[in-house]
């Protein structure tokens, strides 16, 4: 699986976009950037040199997806990148498969079970046996497919009583 | 007050509207529980479940305004159309929250919905619209965990105490007036088959039953027999609840046209 669209060619203000963008952080997770994210699905420019930068969303329903547009203008502007023009690719849809390793990493470390590895398995829409990111007992149980945001469901565990997050596999 | 605006549909209009209006107004009750739903986790799961619905509208009230090509956008579609110009099912304009309803219907409502949408996004595809396909393909995503989250509560509802049993097969009872109008094929359901837009209404019959019919044997519920009665909410008939619906929904961008975050 290809996990972001990095040109073939060295282009400096590209690379410099692709570096900004790696700071720029999903507002409603902020543990990850929106390149660990995998919504940038490429960098590129116009034919009179803008930056053409195109996003895959996530949910259709994501309240972060217009803020995240505002946040990669503003860094953009601040790196004087910009101004960037902005698209929106539907097809193919954001998959949890796009986050990249390094992104798993980041949302183990910030407390979220991430979903399982690219290409790894048939998609459990009813995970089995998460292992608890406090005490890692896969003693654990699913309390609802919905969490704190509709990218997360909500888990429990049933040994140290905590709850927690599970980014779902999409 | 902004005067309404009226579209030319075009039978592909027409087929796309009645998706993108029943998925707004299912979101528009569902966002009627935030702040009210009987737990926290649920209040949150509700209001993401709207939300996802919402922006699968979205997505189609702009492809809709596209192809009618008169220059309106999604929320001119959302907020300016008269009551007869929506064509939601009627099923998920009844109120959730007053007039008799409780949990139970908004859980079933959710799993029909749900089980309703998963056949037609899959159907949908296919399209020759290459747009409505991707839009498709990434709403079907998002509804396999609405339609998860939905039977993970009938069935706790069903296969629950006497009490909860009880008004779970209240509400089935409830909906099912308005079951009909999901399958009830007209021109055009007949002119989007023919011309390879999306399924017909009566082509997701089977999926759906086949869907319902697993969570309905774990939850020890079953599917009440089909009455005369029909509703006819995607062809701009609505019931008495639709005005008041509209009248909360469009209330800002009526008194405030172009109003904006």
């Amino acid at each position: 699986m290809v996990i972001s669209a990095q040109p073939a060619q060295a282009d400096p203000p590209t690379d410099a976009a692709w570096a900004v963008l790696a700071g720029v952080l999903d507002p409603e997770v902020p543990a990850l950037s929106v390149v660990d994210l995998g919504i940038v699905r490429d960098v590129g420019r116009t034919a009179d040199g803008v930056l053409d930068i195109v996003l895959t969303p996530t949910y259709s329903g994501c309240p972060a997806t217009e803020a995240i547009e505002a946040d990669i203008r503003a860094a953009l502007a601040a790196a004087g990148l910009g101004p960037a023009r902005i698209a929106y690719r539907l097809a193919p849809p954001w998959t949890s498969d796009w986050i990249s390793d390094e992104g798993r990493r980041k949302l183990a470390d910030y407390g979220i079970v991430p979903p399982p590895e690219a290409g790894t398995a048939v998609i459990r829409l009813h995970p089995r046996k998460l292992a608890c990111p406090r005490c890692q007992s896969r003693n654990t149980e699913r309390l609802s497919a919905f969490g704190s945001t509709a990218c997360k469901s909500l888990h429990r565990c049933v040994d140290c009583r905590e709850p927690f997050e599970h980014f779902k596999p999409i | 007050m902004t005067a309404s605006i009226a579209l030319k549909p075009s039978p592909d209009v027409a087929y796309v509207l009645r998706i993108a209006d029943t998925c707004l107004i299912h979101a528009q009750r569902l966002a009627e529980w935030c702040g009210h739903a009987p737990v926290l986790e649920e209040d949150i799961a509700l209001a993401n479940l709207g939300l996802d619905l919402l922006g699968q509208s979205r997505a189609l009230l702009t492809h809709a305004a596209r192809l009618e090509g008169s220059g309106f956008d999604e929320d001119q579609l959302a907020f300016l159309r008269d009551e007869r110009d929506y064509v939601n099912l009627t099923l998920v304009e009844l109120p959730l929250r007053r007039g008799g309803a409780d949990f139970a219907d908004t859980q079933w409502r959710c799993l029909v919905v749900a089980s309703w949408l998963l056949p037609l996004w899959q159907g949908l595809q296919a399209s020759r619209d290459s747009e409505l396909a991707a839009i498709a393909a990434k709403a079907a995503k998002e509804t396999r965990y609405h339609f998860e989250h939905a039977a993970d509560w009938v069935v706790r509802l069903g296969d629950g105490s006497e009490e909860s049993m009880r008004r779970m097969r209240a509400a089935i009872e409830r909906a099912a007036p308005y079951i009909a109008e999901l399958f009830d094929d007209d021109e055009v359901d007949a002119a989007a088959a023919q011309s390879q837009l999306g399924p017909r209404s009566s082509a997701l019959r089977d999926a759906w039953l086949a869907r319902l019919q697993r969570v309905l044997a774990d939850a020890r519920l079953a599917l009440p027999a089909q009455g005369a009665f029909r509703s006819h909410g995607k062809r701009g008939l609505h019931s008495e609840h639709m005005g008041l619906l509209l009248a909360e929904m469009q209330v800002l961008q009526r008194a405030f046209p172009g109003g904006v975050w």
